[in-house]
């Protein structure tokens, strides 16, 4: 049992992230804090992702130009994926990492970067507004706020 | 081919990806316009032109079978590819005529909700949901969905927001539909993923020849399966991850109600079929229970008590929203009998649905443009104050409730009969039982509307003051449609359920 973890340890910390962060974003009433836990809850995906990129002995995923047939110069336009592809074979023995989930996973980061942006400028129209980001306190505000404009109807 | 004279051949070649490229570009043009009314002109054309584009492609897939465009040229599965077919199609045209109708209703409504400096980025936020939208639903790559996805959704929250000017509460609800959202999105693309783990590939078409050779996978692919449906279940408001639409609908501007109502739901709807019946395969017995139980156990508990809950609100606007989440009950209901035409009985009711809720969320925004108010006791006496924007709530609330020749009494009877094929007696019992509770939450309504005195001045006249035509135009257009469909004029009827059955022909047996 302990060897599994010890072995899979990655996973072990992207479940502990995962976790984490969602206790955040559910157990806390202050808007920042909760934006907090949504970052790290976002993170632990952006880990797992990059865990399953890696092979096991895998290299990086550059191909480098041995002056073969098929790369002339610096650079070299591919006319497709698969004359990509016969190129990495062709350079063969070698094993290289997944690239795909890096990529992926530049994009995840960009949506994690615009979702907390615009989080945070709620966050900053809420305190203008109402003065707090207690979740507690705004609800308070508007049950009082909302019964007064009702009365005087 | 004859038909085909109407639309130039780019559109065939093209139109996919204009669709969303279009509105896209468009979108960071409008953000920097200086002159207000331009940025609505610019908005218009581009929803306009993207109709008529996805109604060609619409046309094309009946003519001549589904479209696959590359996009670059790279083939799949290592490029992107962009699909339409008999089940993306309707969907797309359904997005883009909402999206027209709502900005039609747009200029009027902007003046009394959005702040003058603020009316062009507002549009540039819309024209980017609606590009996200529409990315969602063709692209062929499951994490371009997932991009797509984040865009609607980002710039969903902002649009909510921006309710602000008019009632503050829309900040609180713009904030918790964002965490709520995020963590629907962030779900999804854990699912895929292990999807990706599994399968090694982001082809849609690719994942699920992989996983019927691997017949359904492993424990991965379960587990991928289960992030995703509740991933998508938050955006779609299945019953126990609905809690932040009532907010987002009641505090959001009049027209991002409209356009979330009619829209964004059916798009995530339109995925849940997507990844249950293309990606993943309904033979696969961990797909099979998930239906079943989860869905139709969803489906079935959201109808009754998203029904009740919306018979005591005191809002209209979260009576509407209430009865938005029952009634993806019935949809989903019809997804998860499963058959062929549980199918089309579900997708038949995404389409009506999405027309009747347009059609009573402008009539509602119409009497808050007018009154500044939208609570049931606020409508009392309101067919004689705006005879015509009742009229067509009236009929929208007809359709919600399924009364004969409407829309909603169509794709009703359809799912009732799907599902006493199947011999699910009770399931036949909640869909009447839950009609009688939209006859009490929209009966309140209309009641006070017609048999209520309206607020009088002077102790003896009463305003008439009809909504502006901008507002009435769409509003009519959506109501007749519903009559239409419900009595079949002009074929419109045949049409919807023949769109309906060839969708889930496509769900069921590959590409159609």
């Amino acid at each position: 049992m302990s060897s599994l973890i010890l072995d899979q340890y990655n996973y072990a910390v992207v479940i502990i992230l995962m976790m984490t962060g969602l206790y955040v974003v559910f157990a806390s009433r202050n808007l920042i804090k909760k934006l907090v836990g949504l970052s790290v809850f976002q993170t632990s995906v952006f880990l797992l992702y990059i865990t399953i990129g890696k092979v096991s002995g895998g290299q990086p995923p550059i191909v480098e130009s041995h002056g073969t047939d098929h790369v002339n110069s610096e650079t070299t336009l591919f006319a497709s994926i698969g004359e990509l592809e016969s190129v990495v074979q062709s350079s063969s023995g070698v094993l290289y990492s997944n690239p795909l989930p890096h990529v992926l996973i530049l994009t995840a980061i960009v949506v994690g970067v615009a979702t907390l942006a615009i989080g945070l400028s709620l966050v900053v129209r809420v305190r203008e507004v109402y003065g707090t980001i207690e979740e507690d306190k705004i609800e308070e505000y508007d049950r009082i706020y909302y019964k007064e404009i009702i009365e005087r109807q | 081919m004859s038909s085909m004279s109407l639309f130039p051949q780019w559109i065939f070649e093209q139109g996919p990806a204009f669709l969303i490229v279009l509105p896209l570009l468009m979108g960071a043009v409008t953000a920097i316009l200086p002159n207000r009314s331009m940025a609505w002109w610019v908005t218009f054309f581009v929803t306009l032109i993207c109709t008529y584009t996805a109604f060609g492609l619409f046309q094309h897939i009946y003519f001549d079978g589904f479209l696959l465009y590359t996009m670059g040229g790279w083939a799949p599965p290592h490029g992107i590819s962009l699909i339409v077919d008999g089940l993306s199609a309707p969907i797309l045209l359904l997005i883009s005529v909402m999206a027209m109708l709502t900005v039609i209703y747009a200029l009027p409504s902007s003046i009394s909700e959005i702040e003058p400096k603020k009316r062009a980025p507002f549009y540039a936020a819309f024209l980017i949901c609606f590009a996200g939208l529409m990315g969602m639903v063709i692209t062929g790559d499951a994490f371009n969905v997932f991009v797509f996805l984040e865009v609607s959704s980002i710039s969903t929250y902002v649009l909510v927001a921006m309710g602000a000017a008019r009632d503050r509460r829309s900040l609180a609800a713009a904030y918790n539909y964002l965490i709520m959202g995020s963590i629907g999105a962030t779900f999804f693309v854990i699912g895929l993923g292990f999807l990706f783990m599994e399968t090694g590939t982001l082809n849609m078409a690719e994942m699920s020849a992989i996983l019927s050779e691997l017949n359904g996978g492993t424990r991965v692919s379960k587990v991928g399966y289960g992030f995703i449906i509740v991933g998508l279940g938050l955006k779609i408001a299945m019953f126990p991850l609905h809690t932040w639409l009532p907010r987002a609908y009641a505090y959001a501007p009049t027209k991002i109600t409209i356009f979330l109502a009619s829209t964004a739901t059916k798009a995530a709807i339109y995925l849940l079929l997507r990844f249950t019946f293309t990606v993943f395969d309904p033979s696969f017995d961990y797909i099979a229970v998930m239906l079943k139980y989860l869905i139709m156990g969803a489906a079935i508990v959201g109808m009754v008590l998203a029904s009740f809950q919306a018979i005591f609100q005191s809002d209209v606007r979260r009576v509407l929203a209430y009865s938005s989440v029952a009634q993806v009950g019935y949809i989903l209901l019809g997804i998860g009998i499963a058959t062929s035409s549980g199918l089309a009985a579900g997708y038949l009711h995404l389409l009506n649905h999405a027309i009747i809720k347009g059609c009573l969320f402008i009539s509602v925004g119409a009497f808050w443009y007018r009154f500044g108010i939208t609570r049931v006791s606020d409508f009392s006496g309101l067919f004689k104050t705006m005879p015509l924007t009742m009229g067509a709530f009236t009929l929208g609330g007809l359709s919600l409730v399924g009364v004969p020749f409407t829309a909603g009494f169509v794709s009703k009877v359809k799912l009732i009969l799907a599902a006493a094929e199947q011999e699910m007696w009770w399931a036949v019992l909640v869909i009447v039982f839950s009609s009688v509770l939209a006859i009490v939450y929209i009966g309140r309504i209309i009641i006070v509307a017609y048999f209520g005195s309206p607020p009088k001045i002077n102790g003896s006249t009463f305003i008439k003051n009809e909504a502006p035509f901008m507002m009435l135009f769409p509003m009519w257009v959506l109501g007749l449609m519903s009559i239409a469909i419900g009595v079949n004029a002009f074929g419109i009827g045949d049409g919807f359920v023949s769109a309906s059955e060839i969708a889930a022909s496509v769900l069921l047996g590959g590409r159609g």
